[in-house]
């Protein structure tokens, strides 16, 4: 098979996975009971049981599940993912909104940990079993078993209430492309992508211990070349074929990451605004949210796969 | 023609053949009987191994006495019997301090000889809070990842064994749970059942099965092609027994690497959710419940000294369980030298 037509298989599946997260997602939000319109009915004592109704049929959650599923799919073909029942906001500009922010957040952490993983693991794996790999394998270690919002708490005790650094929160919320925002993405930055790192370095130093073992190095060793050169132009780029295949694969679990880290250092971003959906039951931020990282998840394994397919010529897609 | 040699068969007679001559001639192999005999099978050899690996044997010392001491952290009772009576803790977990008449404890003490964790934003005694919360980590890590390899295992064998169109709808659906980045199908979850410990179970049992069925189907996939399932089938076997005796057995390796490392991925998932208020009910000395009443005086600031203690010890606390998991995960890896499942990919809640 072609890579073309790997890709364009691969493309295609991607329909019913995405149909079959917003059938979940949809039928466990409506079988939690309460929702905005129950909210306000409950603290409005003006609101009428018509009113409701009224609202109900408005916001198209009156009529049995599948009715209401199969108008919200129909609204979602058309590019209308409806509006925040408590602000009347439009679900898409919300998200237009937020995305910046966590993008920003999350390819700082991205970034963070390859700029140290890498290096890290490359040091490691040519210094197997002395004193530095030990060192490295145990942060690396600590920096996998570590949670993320404990990190992030951490970070904030000791950057800005002991070294008093950093302010806890940006002193009045700058916009995001100001540039001494850069410095307040440090802390966050750094606590979602300190398990990336982890990861990344553990993947670096073994694949390139296990390249440092074969036949070419040692061809290339004999034949007189330098060591520098023996590790950066022929062991690194063979090593590095698996790491950048996981780089994409833990875009995932950055993403994951971000609704934790966004609460812990009150970061607008698509993860805090996740977490106020769940809470006020907002059934269609939900369901967008949802669907976007959806979306973003199966992109980047299949971005993985292709990747991979394409770094080691003696990979067969099937 | 006398002197031919034969043998009596019972009704049959061999001509042709000395049963003395095969007896006496070189073996084509080694293998002897008594070497069959001392081979060790894989999982003793793991277990040797992983017996000298002693990062591994730390972890596991670490585990086994957070478990001890969650478990004697307070009595248990069930069914209206004292199970266990000890009693490590010196305070019940939720006796506020200052409201008992001989305690002089306030609000975010510091730690004292008598509170050695200090005193939470209640008032209550941190340490017994803090023993006492394992209770609910380590129990859900383990009853989770029980639950999620059993019906992974089963799934994913079936998946590979039969392939076709059953291996392609089976598939489908794991692709589709599996589009859920990690703990946002937790999250719905709980938000649709509410909070609370069996909740919490399944809202990481459900997504959590996932992995199992892929890593046991890639594996079924391999070890089908070999001789002796074929011998299996050819003697008759039945395909839960080809299944289950012959197949699975040989495909365990990885999924206890990966079992082990995913508990202490369960125990963050499980303390993340209580850091976001969706976990165990307010108040409830659950680890990660404990670090969302202090998150909001962190951040304030609380004007004077900092409560660092009420930060510091139950994140320590996952910090330290989750560490030792993934110390005995990798042990375990090592131990069988499943390198394609490591603990790669994952982490970080």
């Amino acid at each position: 098979m072609s890579l073309r037509r790997f890709i364009l298989k691969r493309l295609l599946s991607i329909v019913p996975i995405l149909f079959g997260v917003s059938v979940i997602t949809f039928a466990l939000v409506h079988l939690t009971p309460g929702d905005p319109i129950s909210q306000m009915t409950a603290t409005n004592p003006h609101m009428t049981a018509a009113d409701e109704a009224q609202m109900r049929a408005r916001y198209g959650l009156d009529g049995p599940v599948w009715e209401q599923y199969l108008t919200w799919m129909g609204n979602v073909l058309t590019g209308d993912f409806g509006e925040v029942i408590s602000s009347g906001q439009d679900v898409s500009s919300v998200i237009i909104a937020r995305l910046p922010e966590t993008i920003a957040l999350g390819l700082f952490g991205w970034v963070f940990g390859l700029v140290i993983a890498i290096p890290t693991g490359i040091y490691a794996a040519i210094n197997k079993d002395q004193i530095a790999d030990t060192v490295s394998r145990f942060v690396a270690l600590s920096g996998i078993s570590i949670p993320n919002f404990w990190l992030g708490l951490m970070l904030i005790l000791i950057g800005a209430l002991w070294l008093e650094i950093w302010t806890v929160l940006p002193p009045s919320r700058l916009p995001l492309y100001h540039p001494q925002m850069l410095f307040y993405l440090i802390l966050p930055g750094i606590t979602i992508g300190t398990a990336a790192a982890a990861s990344i370095m553990r993947v670096m130093r073994t694949s390139m211990a296990e390249e440092l073992n074969k036949e070419y190095v040692t061809a290339a060793r004999a034949k007189g070349l330098p060591e520098r050169q023996v590790i950066l132009k022929h062991v690194l780029r063979n090593s590095l074929i698996s790491v950048v295949t996981l780089a994409a694969t833990l875009t995932a679990s950055i993403v994951a990451g971000s609704v934790v880290v966004e609460v812990v250092f009150n970061w607008p971003g698509l993860g805090r605004e996740f977490i106020e959906a769940i809470n006020q039951r907002e059934i269609n931020l939900i369901m967008a949210i949802t669907l976007f990282t959806g979306v973003f998840i199966v992109l980047a394994n299949l971005l993985a796969d292709i990747l991979y397919a394409v770094l080691d010529p003696r990979i067969r897609y099937e | 023609m006398s002197n031919e040699q034969h043998t009596e068969r019972g009704r049959i007679r061999v001509t042709g053949f000395d049963p003395e001559q095969v007896r006496q001639r070189d073996s084509l192999s080694d293998w002897t009987e008594e070497s069959g005999g001392e081979t060790e099978g894989r999982f003793e050899r793991a277990w040797k191994r992983f017996k000298r690996n002693r990062t591994a044997l730390i972890g596991l010392f670490v585990v086994a006495v957070l478990t001890l001491l969650a478990v004697f952290a307070r009595p248990i009772t069930m069914m209206g019997m004292t199970v266990q009576p000890f009693s490590l803790a010196p305070y019940d977990p939720t006796t506020i301090m200052y409201m008992s008449p001989e305690s002089s404890a306030g609000t975010y003490d510091s730690p004292t000889l008598s509170h050695p964790m200090g005193t939470d934003g209640d008032g209550r005694d941190l340490f017994s809070r803090v023993l006492y919360g394992g209770r609910y980590s380590i129990s859900i890590g383990f009853i989770v990842v029980g639950l999620s390899a059993t019906f992974g295992l089963v799934y994913g064998a079936i998946s590979g064994y039969y392939g076709g169109w059953t291996d392609e709808i089976l598939m489908r659906i794991v692709d589709t749970v599996y589009a859920f980045p990690g703990l946002i199908l937790a999250l719905i979850i709980v938000a649709t059942l509410g909070g609370g410990y069996w909740q919490l179970v399944a809202a990481f049992a459900i997504p959590g099965w996932i992995t199992y069925a892929r890593l046991i189907r890639g594996e079924v996939l391999t070890i089908k092609e070999n001789e002796y399932v074929m011998a299996a089938k050819a003697l008759g076997a039945r395909d839960r027994s080809v299944i289950f005796k012959h197949i699975v057995p040989n495909a365990m390796p990885p999924l206890i690497v990966y079992g082990t490392l995913n508990i202490g991925t369960v125990v963050i998932g499980v303390a993340a959710l209580g850091f976001l208020g969706l976990g165990m009910p307010p108040g409830t000395a659950e680890w990660g419940t404990m670090l969302d009443q202090t998150r909001e005086t962190l951040i304030q600031g609380p004007g004077g000294a900092i409560p660092w203690w009420a930060t510091v010890f139950p994140g320590g606390a996952i910090f330290l369980f989750v560490m030792a998991m993934n110390m005995i995960g990798d042990g375990v890896n090592d131990a069988f030298d499943a390198q394609e499942t490591g603990i790669e990919g994952q982490g970080g809640g």
